[in-house]
């Protein structure tokens, strides 16, 4: 069933270009420096970080909504980096996306089955009828009710929504889909509806999730590899275990300890970063994340880490090369 | 005899198809250095009834209580100008989203006096002493310089604790704070939290925590209320209320958190809250409930120990309910 590699990407890179008005000279931020992974069907991924750290970057690159700068993205056995034209147009199709606000990703002007069916009228040759079909069984899919197809978004709640937006993200059987925070807008209780939808899909259908997400209680239960994401840079990545029972990079620690447990009989000792996301217009030499680290060197300062192999990950940091970190008690 | 009290706090907002009661006979007791935390999900009403509590709500909104006391002072009879002497100096609020609840036209200094102007006088070099003071206090660094810069020039975490200084800039002795780190990254909101912690431990202060994140309310609260569609639902202390909840809807709240998930699949709560047209009779969540009999669907639950249902949770098991002896959540 699942273990088909469906989607690579080696050494992604997406740089943007800003200012560079009058008087002000141009710069170049290094939205995503550097990344690399491969999507499998049937399994998700997921890529944590907080805002900024070029998660959505990532996705506009995967989705083919933007080229890398430089870097390759494979899809299936098709390189992605040189397509053009009609070729790009067809691989669009197996990359969907689902975004995270469902009150802004869907046309209030359009009806359910509109909004359905409008990925069909553009990429198939179908009667309306056929397309009518499509889009009733994929809602019941999905959970919607045969009546909503003649409803407009706002009548619908946030999970709802969110349902109508998956829903058109999967008209056209696409390979990969990627979530963009696709729960983080919605309460506890719909939250898990959704997530119960997304891993019934994903079975159904094999379908490869990149799973955007800054939740890592979610990506904990949801995701089977993780990339933790620092100002552009991947700085761990392995499967969900590894990563969770034993966080090597400092930022993965911090992040995992400063998450809230819902559980108050654990009073844990909390790893404290000061100070906050550097600005990726001035990006801080050698170790992005050195002015945050407590255990940060000389050699941080000026040296940028790559990403090695550590105990079943792959670890971007100095202090975990060189052993001297001490053992983490974060998880 | 505690700071602020509160018994049967209603509030009905006038719509185009009649009222509707947004917050439903809410009661509240917080004294003097407590950690309460309110919690529930959008539409519960949390908000909306510490607004009503500040004087916010507009006009549409009819407030209604038997007794709204903060201080020994009835919150019903005073007059807007005595009201504001109150709020903003002994009762503060910060607000969720910190970029949109400054004023983009004037500087974070400019916003800080403001309040410090208003309330306790004196002179304008004293206001800057204070201003620098608060923005220090809350971690900002520079602080001499911060006081000139606008809010855009500042992240989110930034204008947070600006938020934070311009709400105890007089000391207050309650301090509402409304989902305050909703908006913020993990890393910042741990810094936030134990800013507003500390500050509620140096100084004796009270501290009303609105908040969805149950994590949140496990790693802070003393005590918590669960709200849901505007009833209190539930009121326990922080370790009951994880180790055993009493309301089946706290329990499957619970449940349905993806860190206590025991199995891929979650134990979801189906259904949506009830809205202005769908709202049940008899108790509120009786369509959610996988416990609810024809008693559930007719009658209002009493409110009694501290859990509006009519089958209590003890255990996880619903007492005195017909069918369901032994039963699990």
């Amino acid at each position: 069933m699942s273990g088909q590699r469906v989607l690579e990407a080696r050494d992604l890179t997406r740089h943007y270009l800003v200012g560079g008005g009058l008087f002000a000279r141009s710069a170049t931020v290094k939205a995503l420096d550097g990344i690399s992974f491969t999507l499998t069907a049937g399994k998700t991924l997921a890529v944590v970080g907080e805002s900024g750290c070029g998660k959505s970057t990532l996705a506009r690159l995967v989705t083919l909504i933007e080229q890398p700068t430089s870097g390759q993205l494979s899809l299936g056995t098709a390189d992605v980096t040189a397509a053009k034209g009609e070729t790009l147009r067809k691989l669009r199709q197996s990359v969907q996306i689902v975004f995270q606000d469902p009150y802004g990703s869907l046309n209030p002007r359009q009806k359910v089955g509109t909004i359905l069916e409008e990925p069909l009228l553009i990429n198939r040759k179908m009667s309306a009828e056929q397309r009518r079909q499509t889009a009733e069984s994929m809602m019941a899919r999905v959970g919607l009710r045969p009546e909503h197809y003649e409803r407009y978004p706002h009548m619908f709640s946030g999970g709802q929504r969110q349902r109508i937006a998956i829903a058109r993200a999967l008209m056209l059987n696409p390979d990969v889909v990627v979530l963009d925070e696709p729960v983080s807008a919605l309460d506890v209780s719909i939250q898990a509806q959704v997530l119960n939808l997304l891993a019934d899909l994903q079975q159904e259908f094999n379908l490869a999730y990149l799973f955007i997400s800054h939740d890592l209680s979610v990506v904990r239960h949801i995701a089977d590899d993780v990339i933790v994401m620092y100002l552009g840079h991947p700085v761990e990545q392995g499967p969900r275990d590894a990563v969770f029972a034993n966080p090597q990079h400092p930022y993965t620690q911090a992040l995992l300890s400063a998450t809230p447990k819902a559980d108050p009989t654990q009073k844990r000792q909390r790893i404290k970063l000061t100070g906050e996301l550097p600005s990726p217009l001035d990006p801080p030499s050698g170790c992005t994340f050195h002015p945050r680290c407590p255990f940060a060197n000389e050699r941080c300062r000026s040296e940028a880490p790559s990403m090695l192999a550590s105990q079943g990950s792959t670890v971007s940091c100095h202090a975990v090369e060189e052993g001297r970190l001490p053992r983490s008690s974060a998880a | 005899m505690s700071l602020l009290e509160i018994r049967n706090l209603s509030v009905d907002f006038q719509t185009a198809h009649g009222l509707f009661r947004a917050v439903d006979s809410v009661d509240l007791d917080v004294s003097e250095g407590d950690l309460v935390a309110i919690v529930g999900e959008s539409g519960s009403g949390k908000s909306v009834s510490m607004l009503a509590l500040m004087g916010l709500l507009p006009w549409t909104a009819k407030v209604t209580a038997d007794r709204l006391v903060f201080d020994g002072r009835d919150l019903l009879t005073l007059s807007a100008k005595e009201r504001r002497q109150i709020i903003g100096k002994d009762m503060a609020m910060i607000f969720q989203e910190p970029m949109t609840s400054l004023n983009p036209c004037f500087t974070v200094g400019f916003q800080i006096t403001e309040s410090l102007n208003t309330h306790l006088g004196g002179s304008r070099a004293e206001h800057r002493r204070r201003a620098v003071e608060l923005l220090d206090l809350v971690g900002i660094p520079a602080p001499d310089t911060r006081l000139s810069a606008f809010p855009h020039q500042m992240s989110g975490g930034m204008n947070q604790r600006v938020m934070i200084a311009i709400a105890i800039a007089c000391n207050p002795r309650l301090l509402i704070a409304d989902e305050p780190t909703t908006a913020l990254d993990v890393t910042i909101q741990a810094q936030i939290l134990e800013l507003l912690i500390e500050l509620q431990q140096e100084r004796g202060m009270a501290l009303v925590l609105i908040t969805h994140d149950m994590g949140v309310v496990a790693e802070t609260a003393q005590r918590v209320v669960v709200q849901y569609a505007g009833q209190q639902v539930e009121k326990q202390t922080v370790e009951g209320l994880f180790s055993d909840p009493r309301h089946p809807y706290t329990a499957a709240l619970l449940s349905a958190l993806p860190e206590r998930a025991t199995s891929k699949r979650l134990p979801s709560i189906p259904g949506v809250v009830p809205g202005q047209f769908d709202r049940p009779d008899g108790c509120l969540f009786h369509p959610r409930c996988r416990f609810s009999t024809e008693l559930c669907r007719t009658e209002a639950p009493p409110s009694g120990e501290g859990v509006l249902c009519h089958y209590p949770l003890n255990k996880g098991v619903p007492q005195g309910h017909p069918e369901a002896a032994g039963e699990k959540v």
